[in-house]
């Protein structure tokens, strides 16, 4: 008896300290990766599938903190603001055996800023990386950019001499239908390879036996089949019929019965992603409202209103079915300028809001169009039609015009819409990024989703010179009033934080990540 | 007859270039690819760009002219979703698609027919009017329903058989087959069946009222006078004559089930052309869905070409109207 159990004991040990056996994790989700070229296109799914083989200098753990990757440490260099200094990591290697150095950094940096990339927007204030010595760069930037790491998380570093010796220097013209080696090929330093691809079909990943964090990560699973399933109900007949492991894009009406299957879960947690109503507060008149020669929406009485007769409860219960966080501002808690009082701002009480439209002259209310995507965010359209309800009770009455979302968002960036929904996620956990896209003016390099004809010339330079502050104290108290004045402005009507579900097998092992990234190197397989 | 073959051509090709405008103008209509195609980051400038760079500017008449330039030399340009050329990726999703539709084909014609025949020279029987009364079910229940029925039932519930995709398949040159695997022919049962069901009830009931119609003609009750085998008498002679017409339909239908294949494939996510389609209309990939429509439109022009062209040599009738004998 007691043989046995040391043996047991013995094998669960050598299991668990070097695993042996061969563990699949079957994937699904309902769409594939674009390309595999890491410069040419920068989308979440895309970057997903590139994280499982790539790797950046930084990621990001579940909680959104910094971790190291291919950089072990970084920081500004003492004398210089305008520069960061990147240590690396030593003894790694590529897929195909090649070594790790400064190099490839300086490389990749550089393919990155080629006009082909969809990353150059990220590191445009890069003006040169350099390598001092054969693990450690620098990377100067067009004045001090305190946040630079937060925006290279998904920067993908590939061998320069693999690059080059498969005539795919040139990052990939997406748009022009233009197929490189790099396009079908990877040769990264991260934990898995690319064993075969099909695109929209199947793509299967083996473990890197070879790789630097093979001990330090669990690494259980050593193959993955990524299949994207585009019908919800498929997805999940698939998972409930055991032919997935571990499947992204639950829909929201299916978790109970997932729960309820012996050997299934469902994980959750708040996604990066706020959803709110932003409204043309800008124009001297509204195209699609029944009031002539007036704007109501630039009355903030009135945005206040609207805010007011919006019961977030309601929806959170009724249209989430509880997959939602109410939200009181535009940014989600793990983001840098994020406070647990204004993410409470927003209170229903209709009474008060009918004395407020009054007070601004609006007694017997007014009708407006919303405009709202019906394919985008979840429960979107649904969310949208409890808005009509709850603005009709205090006398605003709005004809909902739902699309697809190939519909919709052209609206929001040619400025045709007068009442809005869109959703916003921050990559880079930072609310500069927020402020940068939905809150400076509209120019044609910033201010690009503001359709709110929102302009403050003295906020504007505020948020210009959020990128260039090294002083983060100070550049906390900027945020802190930028965010006052756009709660004070009713700038938008934010509704909630959606939340993000994953369903798994009871054999896998992880929690999930608020960017909606899974990293399979952090997975367990019982 | 030249001149008849020769007009009926040119009455096709003007059919084709009307779908395609008629397609190409409904475009603008699905939404713009553009925002689909740049990140949350893009900007102004990239969006005129791209658009400038895809053409999408220029009039939808000149959009249109250009397709046609290229696709009369195979070139249906490049996939705004996946980035690679459509002809490329045309040439990998057909496989699936034609497999799917011939096993389908296959399925319907059949039992189709063996349903048919069985109805009909047992058309009181009780097992006949239970297979009459289940093909009601068949036709009217909607394909994606029927599907995810199958599914729920053979994969979710018995866990007999895959409840997507083709599962291994073996690449024979530019061809993959799941012909040659286990789970290649698995994963082949559930969509073939959903695909081919509408088809199969069609036969059916054509077989049964033509093969009804011909047990009633008098060669029939004057073989059966000779005291020949009922079996000879069924397959030997009615089913025979039955079959003229049937095979007019069916030649008809191999061209729908291609065509309809995009529901099936949608629900059990069949990597084919049908399931390009229905991803490309999502993302407004309009030189997928061009190419798409335009060759769903040349096979049924082609088919229908040949029907008339095969009835102008079957049927004597209709050289005799040319002549103007009437």
């Amino acid at each position: 008896m007691k043989t046995t159990s040391a043996l047991t004991l013995a094998a669960v040990l050598l299991a668990t300290t070097a695993p042996l056996n061969a563990e699949t994790l079957r994937w699904a989700r309902s769409g594939d990766a674009l390309t595999l070229d890491p410069h040419a296109q920068n989308e979440g799914p895309t970057h997903t599938i590139r994280h499982q083989m790539y790797e950046p200098l930084i990621i990001r753990d579940i909680s959104g903190a910094f971790e190291a990757a291919l950089a072990t440490d970084w920081a500004p260099k003492a004398d210089d603001p305008n520069i960061w200094v990147f240590n690396l990591r030593e003894g790694v290697t590529f897929h195909d055996g090649a070594a790790f150095t400064a190099e490839d950094v300086v490389f990749s940096f550089e393919r990155a800023k080629q006009p082909n990339s969809d990353m150059k927007e990220l590191i445009g204030s890069i003006t040169e990386v350099r390598a001092v010595g054969d693990f450690s760069v620098e990377i100067v930037t067009d004045g001090p950019n305190p946040i630079l790491p937060s925006n290279l998380t998904n920067l993908f570093i590939m061998d320069k001499d693999w690059t080059e010796a498969n005539n795919t220097v040139d990052v990939q013209d997406f748009e022009g239908g233009e197929l490189t080696f790099a396009t079908t090929n990877v040769n990264g330093t991260g934990p898995y390879v690319l064993q075969s691809r099909e695109p929209d079909v199947k793509t299967v990943m083996v473990r890197n036996d070879a790789y630097w964090g093979i001990d330090q990560f669990p690494m259980e699973v050593t193959e993955i089949i990524y299949t994207p399933i585009q019908n919800a109900a498929t997805r999940v007949a698939a998972m409930l019929s055991g032919e997935i492991d571990f499947l992204q894009d639950m829909p929201v009406q299916d978790l109970e019965r997932v729960n309820a299957v012996d050997g299934l879960i469902v994980k959750q947690a708040p996604q990066n992603r706020v959803i709110f109503f932003g409204m043309n507060q800008g124009a001297d008149d509204l195209e699609s409202d029944n009031i002539d020669g007036a704007n109501p929406l630039a009355d903030v009485r009135v945005r206040q209103a609207m805010s007011m007769a919006i019961n977030r409860d309601a929806i959170r219960q009724v249209v989430m079915r509880g997959q939602s966080e109410p939200a009181g501002m535009i940014a989600p808690p793990f983001v840098n300028g994020w406070t647990a009082e204004m993410d409470a701002e927003s209170s229903t009480d209709v009474e008060a809001a009918k004395a407020l439209l009054a007070e601004a002259g609006y007694a017997d209310g007014f009708s407006i169009r919303l405009d709202c995507p019906n394919d985008r965010y979840v429960n979107d359209e649904g969310i949208c039609q409890a808005a009509v309800g709850m603005l009709g009770q205090i006398g605003i009455t709005v004809n909902l015009d739902a699309k697809p979302k190939a519909q919709h968002f052209p609206l929001i960036s040619g400025g045709q819409t007068d009442f809005y929904m869109l959703g916003w996620g921050v990559p880079t956990y930072d609310s500069e990024y927020v402020f940068n896209f939905l809150v400076h003016s509209r120019e044609s390099e910033i201010g690009t989703w503001n359709a709110t004809g929102f302009s403050d010339a003295d906020l504007d330079l505020m948020i210009q010179s959020l990128a260039s502050n090294t002083d983060l104290e100070a550049r906390n108290a900027d945020i802190a009033t930028i965010w006052r004045t756009v709660q004070d402005e009713q700038l938008y009507i934010p509704i909630h934080h959606q939340v993000l579900n994953w369903g798994m097998s009871e054999r896998v092992g992880i929690e999930v990540d608020p960017e909606d990234q899974p990293k399979i190197k952090y997975f367990t397989m019982n | 007859m030249l001149a008849y073959i020769i007009r009926r051509v040119v009455q096709s090709a003007l059919v084709l270039l009307i779908v395609g405008l008629a397609a190409f103008s409904m475009f603008r209509f699905v939404g713009d690819p553009i925002e689909n195609m740049l990140g949350q980051e893009r900007t102004t400038v990239d969006i005129e760009r791209l658009r400038d760079q895809l053409g999408l500017d220029e009039p939808f008449i000149v959009q249109y002219v250009k397709f046609l330039e290229g696709a009369v030399q195979g070139n249906f340009g490049v996939s705004y979703r996946q980035g690679r050329p459509v002809s490329d990726i045309l040439v990998e999703r057909a496989p699936a698609t034609l497999e799917l539709a011939t096993v389908s084909c296959v399925l319907a014609i059949a039992f189709g027919i063996a349903f048919g025949v069985f109805t009909a020279i047992r058309r009181d029987g009780f097992l006949a009017n239970f297979i009459m009364s289940t093909s009601l079910i068949g036709v009217s229940l909607p394909t994606f329903l029927i599907g995810i029925l199958l599914i729920y039932i053979f994969s979710v519930e018995l866990g007999w058989l895959p409840s997507f995709g083709r599962g291994e398949t073996v690449q024979i040159g530019n061809w993959s087959t799941g012909f040659l695997t286990a789970s290649g022919l698995k994963a082949l049962i559930l969509p073939s069946i959903t695909l081919g069901l509408y088809q199969m009830t069609l036969i059916m009931r054509l077989v049964r009222s033509e093969m009804l119609e011909v047990l009633r003609q008098d060669y029939i009750r004057f073989a059966r006078a000779r005291g020949l085998k009922n079996r000879t008498i069924n397959f030997r002679h009615a089913l025979k004559n039955t079959m003229v017409p049937v095979i007019t339909v069916i030649g008809l239908q191999l061209g729908s089930i291609i065509a309809f294949a995009i529901i099936t494939e949608t629900v059990f996510q069949w990597p084919g052309v049908g399931l390009l389609f229905i991803n490309a209309v999502q993302f407004v990939d309009i030189p997928v869905m061009a190419a798409y429509l335009m060759l769903i439109s040349v096979m049924f022009v082609a088919i229908n070409l040949i029907v008339d062209i095969l009835y102008f040599f079957i049927d004597p009738r209709l050289r005799v109207d040319r002549a103007g004998g009437h």
